[in-house]
């Protein structure tokens, strides 16, 4: 199976078999003008298989949903038909509306305008707590 | 421009602090009566509190200064639907200070964002209260002498109970400091807590469903109210409310040294003959309360 090089724009690489729909969607690349090529179940020496999103244009990506969704992700910027930087990821800090917070009881479901803040708890065990009332964030 | 929303935003000496400040208004309060003239504390409570409401304002009066607010939110803008941010930038011109109490937890992390002045926060739904984990830490220290080493039982609600959250942040900080957590298993210590504070410090505990079992080891006993408002089911809040009642039986069990401690208001859970035992330390609670208050508030008016 062939894919074309994209001349100018960005390869988000290393993700996880089966989860670049769910990078698509978080990263909102279905409101983009521009070609978006998902390329899955492809064969990884390191991965054994992973899937791969290529974006036929730049933009500035959203690298905490990225690192969040999967800290081995990388993404890497093409310009002129070459990769002018790749980026490692790792888990965020903070997240601003990634996560949305479900507790009846906490601010933020009564004043809708509240951005939905978590922070990072706990890293080995990937656990992000609404900054508001420390629930925990399921994704 | 300080404000404090969790025990935690204090650090042990800042806590140690403000208790030998509350001693030292208690030895001399004739000293302190005019500490806070001119200033304007704002209390916003927007659900009702009798205690810590009243605390607040008599802590304010006390240091010579003036107190403004509203007791509900009934009788505030947020009945007209006026955002949280919203309030603490207009209370901003008028206070000093602001002490707040609201049912949605979170609430004054977003007022102290957006106010000019320093905000306490005095209970946000079954988050957190830390003037009244003041108020607990300031009876441990004067009726104990030390908080290391103690063996801390906490009963009753331990999963809406935001006192019970706060003392144990802040307790954790001690060497040698044990939890025995006494609770229904529906109302058993959240993970946040057990997890997020017990366990990532290090700190050992134990949970049972049995008081009477574990009276004996305690030095400490912190009682809690099964609180109607924080469930969504009545038929819950009546099967669980007189799991744990304290009583001069009971206490008979424990040692001649140990205190019993309550946020109050109690409804059932320790029978008035307990009042009469020297180990019933819950109004002196209230007490030092509005001492620690007293302290909070000058230190962050910078007074």
């Amino acid at each position: 199976m062939v894919i074309n090089s994209i001349r100018d724009g960005i390869v988000i690489d290393h993700i996880q078999a089966g989860r670049s729909l769910e990078v698509y969607h978080l990263l909102e690349l279905d409101r983009l003008k521009c070609s978006v090529a998902l390329i899955m179940n492809v064969q990884s020496r390191k991965m054994g298989r992973k899937d791969i999103i290529k974006i036929d244009q730049e933009m500035n990506v959203n690298l905490d949903v990225l690192g969040y969704v999967d800290p081995g992700i990388t993404v890497n910027y093409i310009k002129d038909g070459l990769r002018i930087q790749k980026l490692h990821l790792e888990l965020p800090e903070e997240l601003t509306d990634v996560l949305f917070c479900k507790n009846p009881r906490c601010i933020t479901s009564t004043e809708q305008e509240l951005p939905h803040i978590f922070r990072l708890a706990d890293r080995e065990r990937r656990i992000y707590r609404c900054v508001y009332c420390e629930t925990a964030g399921k994704h | 421009m300080r404000s404090v929303l969790n025990i935690t935003d204090l650090s042990a000496s800042e806590i140690d602090s403000l208790i030998d400040v509350a001693g030292a208004i208690i030895d001399d309060p004739a000293a302190f009566s005019d500490k806070c003239r001119g200033k304007k504390l704002a209390t916003l409570f927007f659900e009702p509190s009798t205690r810590t409401r009243l605390s607040f304002e008599a802590a304010m009066y006390e240091l010579g200064g003036h107190v403004i607010g509203f007791s509900e939110a009934q009788s505030s803008s947020a009945a007209k639907g006026e955002s949280v941010a919203d309030t603490a930038k207009t209370v901003s011109c008028y206070a000093d200070i602001i002490a707040m109490r609201h049912p949605k937890e979170g609430a004054p992390l977003v007022a102290a964002k957006n106010a000019s002045v320093p905000v306490i926060n005095a209970g946000d739904g079954g988050h957190n209260h830390p003037t009244q984990t003041l108020a607990d830490l300031c009876t441990i220290k004067r009726e104990k002498g030390r908080f290391g080493g103690l063996t801390v039982g906490l009963c009753g609600d331990l999963q809406f109970g935001r006192t019970v959250h706060s003392l144990i942040s802040a307790l954790v900080r001690y060497e040698g400091v044990r939890f025995v957590l006494i609770s229904p298993d529906e109302l058993r210590l959240p993970d946040y807590v057990r997890e997020g504070i017990l366990e990532k410090n290090g700190c050992p505990y134990t949970e049972t469903g049995d008081l009477l079992s574990v009276m004996p080891e305690l030095d400490v006993l912190y009682m809690t109210r099964v609180q109607r408002e924080r469930f969504f089911n009545e038929a819950d809040y009546v099967r669980l409310k007189d799991s744990y009642i304290l009583t001069p039986d009971k206490l008979e069990r424990a040692s001649a040294d140990m205190i019993v401690m309550h946020p109050l208001p109690r409804v059932n859970e320790i029978s008035v003959q307990v009042d009469d035992d020297p180990r019933a330390c819950y109004f002196k609670q209230v007490l030092y309360g509005k001492y620690m208050r007293m302290a909070l508030m000058l230190m962050l008016l910078g007074l």
